[in-house]
């Protein structure tokens, strides 16, 4: 075991780090996003959007994440290009980098399997609070709001820790289409250095304790949310 | 909508050279068998590993616990590339001490050693909640009949464990079968690397990741209705739920 690399390669791994923490905040939360409204269709919405939902959340789940980032990023990247005049609009800085084929594969994997966790909570809702709050004459929207939703996100609160955490362990095959998170940082060591095991031992430390960091915020988080308990 | 169908390069996919629909259908045989064979692998694992967990001493137990969460926390794709070296490493290492050749490993084998390693972590918790969840009783009762310890394992708890168990390695069917696309990044030619030698060769990216994601697909589909069969076998002697 050699770690002389190590003080050399810190900054790059301070800036990879970065990029993985960006990588995973960005897709959960427009994940999240798009995740509540594809759970509640699947409860309440017209068949044929619950039906769409219910095939998007079967085909994300259904295929690997490594195949949906490379169909997005060579697939759609490379027919791009050949749509007139989108060179030389607004839109072509953005659409020759990496980091945003990486969000909008990373957003629709997490959309497709928390909706799946979003549709569960949406119906472990007890009726008669839904109800109760209609008779109060809430808006669907504020039962929505006030009471359905909250409640739905508290109960299925633990398993998005765990969803979370599988988010973080996704986040390295950005590397393969060329984005310098923090496993790819380790690649550039391994090229350079010629030192295998040292690198990936680092990087799966710090993963271990990223994860770690996730468990702990999110059991305090759930500390903080206030829970009749039974018995 | 006809006219964009037509411009669809369709005939790549034809099974025989030029086209690539037979090596894709080659690398979805691979990758069929490398995630068969992780599979039974990580079951063997994780049976062990639950056993250990339950029954074992302190110094195993923790052991264990150790493997289980270690495994569990770090990116499946760190882990292989790990293992993958690792383990060749330790293999060809051994051979030299003992004075035989350096040996290449084949793909397949590597493979389903990487996989199941990491699936044996995994299977280890749910086999495990499924051993717990078998009733105290029946496991007495078996006891008090004169059974041994083995035969009130072979007879009575793992086939009572099974359908407490099926649910989740129905997941982890499902898990390994996408994981096998992560060996493509170590050069194994399972379906992943052959679709993007495919679409690397003929430049159509869109038309071969899109069939790809419809085989991987295709397995899922699949392979739920098979685990569907089986549960409700399993369940027969089960009372409804709900």
């Amino acid at each position: 075991m050699q770690w002389y690399w190590l003080p050399e390669y810190a900054p790059k791994f301070v800036d990879g780090l970065l990029v993985t923490l960006q990588l995973l905040g960005l897709s959960i939360f427009l994940g999240m996003c798009l995740a509540i409204p594809i759970g509640l269709v699947q409860v309440t919405g017209p068949r044929p959007l619950a039906w769409a939902a219910r095939a998007f959340c079967t085909m994300i789940r259904g295929t690997p994440l490594l195949i949906q980032l490379w169909l997005v990023y060579y697939g759609l990247g490379s027919l791009f290009p050949s749509v007139p005049g989108i060179r030389e609009s607004f839109l072509w800085p953005i659409l020759r980098e990496a980091f945003p084929y990486a969000i909008f594969a990373f957003t629709l994997s997490v959309a497709g399997y928390e909706g799946e966790v979003m549709r569960g909570a949406f119906r472990g809702v007890p009726k008669g609070e839904l109800e109760a709050a209609r008779a109060f004459g809430m808006h669907p929207f504020t039962v929505l709001r006030r009471i359905w939703l909250p409640r739905a996100l508290q109960n299925v609160f633990p398993t998005l820790a765990g969803e979370m955490v599988l988010t973080l362990k996704s986040t390295p095959l950005a590397a393969t289409i060329t984005i310098f998170e923090v496993y790819g940082v380790s690649t550039i060591v391994r090229q350079e250095t010629y030192r295998i095991y040292e690198p990936l031992l680092f990087v799966g430390g710090l993963y271990i304790c990223l994860t770690g960091a996730i468990v702990l915020l999110f059991r305090w988080a759930e500390n903080r949310i206030p829970r009749a308990r039974a018995g | 909508m006809n006219a964009f169908m037509a411009s669809i390069p369709w005939e790549l996919l034809s099974l025989s050279p030029p086209g690539w629909g037979g090596n894709l259908l080659r690398g979805l045989a691979k990758t069929f068998q490398i995630a068969l064979g992780a599979y039974i692998l990580g079951l063997m694992i994780g049976l062990a590993g639950a056993l250990g967990k339950i029954y074992g001493g302190p110094i195993l137990r923790w052991g264990l616990e150790t493997y289980t969460t270690l495994i569990r926390a770090v990116p499946e794709l760190v882990l292989i590339l790990l293992l993958y070296y690792a383990g060749t490493d330790l293999l060809n290492q051994t051979l030299e001490a003992l004075g035989y050749e350096r040996v290449d490993i084949s793909g397949l084998a590597a493979g389903i050693y990487v996989l199941g390693f990491v699936q044996g972590a995994y299977a280890t918790e749910v086999l495990r909640g499924a051993i717990l969840a078998v009733p105290a009783g029946q496991v007495e009762a078996a006891a008090a009949f004169g059974m041994s310890w083995v035969q009130r394992h072979r007879r009575i708890v793992v086939p009572a464990m099974i359908p407490f168990a099926l649910p989740g390695l129905a997941n982890l069917w499902l898990i390994v079968t996408k994981d096998t696309a992560l060996l493509a990044v170590v050069g194994f030619s399972e379906l992943a690397l052959e679709t993007r030698q495919a679409a690397g060769a003929t430049k159509s990216y869109f038309l071969f990741y899109v069939i790809a994601a419809a085989l991987y697909l295709s397995l899922t589909l699949v392979s739920n209705v098979v685990f569907r069969w089986i549960e409700r076998r399993y369940r027969r002697g089960q009372p409804e739920l709900g």
